[in-house]
């Protein structure tokens, strides 16, 4: 499929230069990249190994690692129902037997119009707040079967909006500001202690 | 309008009389704002350690004795002090990639109020020499992601991160870096590797510490989001106010996340040392007892990987030493109540499951043991458990962390028999976790296996070949 548009190229070299060593950027270059496409593409793969200068091979060694990286076509929405012991006291396998029921699919599956993915997944850090689920990575808590169901009807004619697709998980990057950043020192430049501690504090080891 | 609000105001948290050391904003609706934190003294903290040596800033660290609030609980002005010196450049790395079942106090302090962490980073970095620090979020928390985003943003503008930071030499610059979802990574070491573009695997120790040997092979302090929560405040106040709070072992407050069935589930700021179980599971101003009139049957004391605790332990106060000391451990925080209603072997099985699937494989106990537990308990929840079995689980536990183990024909064990800390066999102790419910269930509730153990008579006791649970 594609390799980062324009403006995503930008984005990308940006994150680039926030590590010392380029290799760092894999894990948020491979979000990017499920951002653009809905999952990862062999060629955005290809592409993030130019970048990073690694090799394909190693952009899917790492990214396979990962559970959120789709390297093959998945819903417009992750729904991802945690089983987990919290969420099973409360009914989150009723939960997910339900989801299974209303979506047709089984946990792991993807429904026929191409909307839905459905997961089985591990805590989500919402115990409290159980049985709980996410959305595209967006919290819905307190569950009922009713409001599944509601929820899934909203999201098919479009009433959900607070749920953006699959894969763009922050909607809000982090600029820094130009001239503002302190520059990224690569380690063999930065052998010398930084200014402030040298200055206030000389030979004292803290 | 969609019928269900995304992330209602500070879901789960509640707010109780008690000090309050890091929730104290979390109150407000927009506690996350730039504006909202500086309106209640933030970034004080920052100007008090920016008007000492920054040794004198590590010395207040090390005399409140923080301690560590990820899990092991170890005295963050004491790792500091295993950085060697002249080894620049030096990294701080903040652990926020929080996944222990049960846990979700980090993901409230990153979504609630991202400015209190971001001050505390650089109060480390001011007091180490630190230039760079890298903020790494679990994959899955996006709220979080963006409310960091967007306080980095903020502060940078302000010229409160960044280049020359509040007019003096102080120049840090503040990466936030998010995970994709493996628990491994809240590891340190697998941390360091994910970070660095790996799998996220464990390193092969020692160095004990990253301390020594980290990113980029740099040294390296991996602190956790709440510890460096609780920087801001001690700043302003001091180390002599900071352990007027908790007790003399354990200074200060600490998260804690009830789930499960009590009335009132919910993340709880806590003094250290003073609450006990009972109290918080049952006082008006905690959880207001268990549901509906129930009884209590067992809980996890500190997240997934704690053994289990039951009834005779909840005079037991929050702290770590009384709480290891009766075998278990406070870890990151998470208590999970289970009533006389829950199935034990059920129960084990789901975290013995988390287990399973989220090891890395780099460990062959824990690659293959974890999921041999889990198979085995799944076929014992399915009716086709054999006379064996039991001992089978507790052989594989031992093989996967050694120890003692209960004997049911000697019911007066105590809790002890469970070996803790795990012995390992491996280089992280995700493996040796899955040990614990186990073990525990089994020295408590081994007729609760033994009555799912139906077929006694016709099933041979060698092993058969296996079929993967469901």
């Amino acid at each position: 499929m594609s390799r980062f548009s324009d403006a995503n190229l930008a984005i990308a070299t940006d994150i680039i230069s926030r590590y010392p060593v380029k290799k760092s950027a894999l894990i948020p270059l491979l979000h990017l990249a499920q951002e653009q496409d809905g999952y990862v593409t062999d060629d955005a793969m290809r592409h993030i190994a130019e970048l990073t200068g690694t090799t394909p091979a190693e952009v899917k060694g790492t990214g396979s690692f990962y559970e959120m990286f789709k390297f093959h076509p998945v819903g417009t929405y992750m729904v991802n129902v945690c089983t987990n012991l919290s969420c099973q006291l409360l009914g989150g396998e009723e939960l997910l037997d339900h989801a299974e029921k209303t979506l047709g699919v089984k946990a792991g599956g993807t429904t026929a119009d191409g909307m839905f993915t459905l997961e089985d997944v591990e805590c989500i850090a919402a115990c409290t707040e159980a049985p709980c689920l996410q959305v595209n990575y967006r919290y819905k808590l307190r569950m009922s079967h009713d409001e599944f169901d509601q929820m899934i009807e909203d999201l098919r004619s479009g009433r959900a909006d607070d749920i953006p697709a699959h894969g763009t998980l922050a909607t809000i990057r982090q600029a820094i500001p130009a001239g503002k950043g302190a520059g990224i020192v690569p380690p063999e430049d930065a052998r010398e202690a930084p200014v402030w501690l040298a200055r206030n504090d000389s030979s004292e080891e803290g | 309008m969609p019928t269900h609000a995304y992330i209602p105001h500070a879901p789960g948290y509640v707010d109780n009389d008690g000090p309050k050391i890091v929730t104290s904003r979390f109150p407000h609706e927009d506690s996350y704002t730039l504006e909202r934190y500086e309106a209640t003294g933030g970034y004080d903290g920052l100007r008090a350690a920016l008007a000492k040596k920054p040794s004198e800033v590590h010395d207040d660290v090390r005399e409140a004795t923080v301690l560590g609030r990820g899990g092991a609980g170890f005295p963050a002005g004491v790792k500091w002090g295993f950085m060697p010196p002249g080894k620049f450049p030096y990294y701080l790395v903040v652990n926020g990639d929080e996944s222990e079942p049960g846990t979700y106090k980090d993901r409230l302090l990153m979504e609630r109020d991202p400015h209190q962490l971001i001050e505390g980073c650089l109060i480390t970095c001011y007091a180490l020499g630190l230039a760079q620090c890298f903020l790494y979020v679990r994959g899955e928390m996006a709220l979080a992601q963006e409310r960091i985003a967007q306080a980095l943003n903020d502060a940078y503008e302000k010229g409160l991160v960044g280049k020359n930071i509040l007019g003096t030499h102080f120049s840090v610059d503040i990466t936030l870096t998010w995970g994709a979802g493996a628990y491994i990574v809240g590891e340190e070491t697998a941390l360091i590797e994910s970070l660095e573009g790996n799998r996220g695997m464990p390193r092969l120790k020692p160095p004990y510490f990253p301390a020594a040997i980290g990113l980029y092979g740099q040294p390296t302090i991996v602190n956790n989001v709440e510890t460096l929560s609780n920087l801001p405040w001690l700043m302003v106040n001091g180390p002599s106010q900071y352990k007027t709070y908790g007790s003399a072992d354990s200074p200060g407050t600490r998260m804690i996340a009830v789930s499960g069935h009590v009335n009132r589930p919910g993340v709880y700021e806590i003094e250290q040392g003073v609450t006990t179980f009972r109290e918080l599971f049952y006082g008006d101003n905690f959880c207001q007892g268990i549901r509906d009139g129930h009884e209590l049957k067992m809980f996890v004391p500190g997240g997934g990987s704690a053994p289990w605790f039951f009834p005779e332990q909840l005079d037991l106060p929050l702290e770590a030493r009384p709480v290891g000391a009766a075998g278990s451990m406070l870890g990151s925080g998470a208590i999970m109540v289970m009533d006389e209603t829950t199935d034990a072997v059920k129960a084990a099985l789901r975290l013995v499951r988390f287990y399973a699937r989220e090891s890395c494989g780099k460990c062959t106990p824990c690659r293959e043991g974890t999921t041999w537990e889990e198979r085995v308990l799944q076929r014992i929840l399915d009716g086709e458990g054999r006379p064996s079995d039991i001992d089978m689980l507790l052989d594989i536990a031992d093989n996967i962390s050694p120890g003692p183990y209960p004997n049911a024909a000697d019911p007066s064990q105590g809790l002890e028999a469970v070996p803790f800390p795990p012995k390992q066999t491996t280089i992280c102790p995700l493996g040796p976790s899955s040990v614990a419910p186990i073990t525990s269930t089994i020295r408590r509730f081994r007729h609760e296996y033994e009555a799912k153990i139906t077929k006694r008579d016709s099933i041979p006791v060698a092993a058969a070949p296996v079929e993967a649970g469901s």
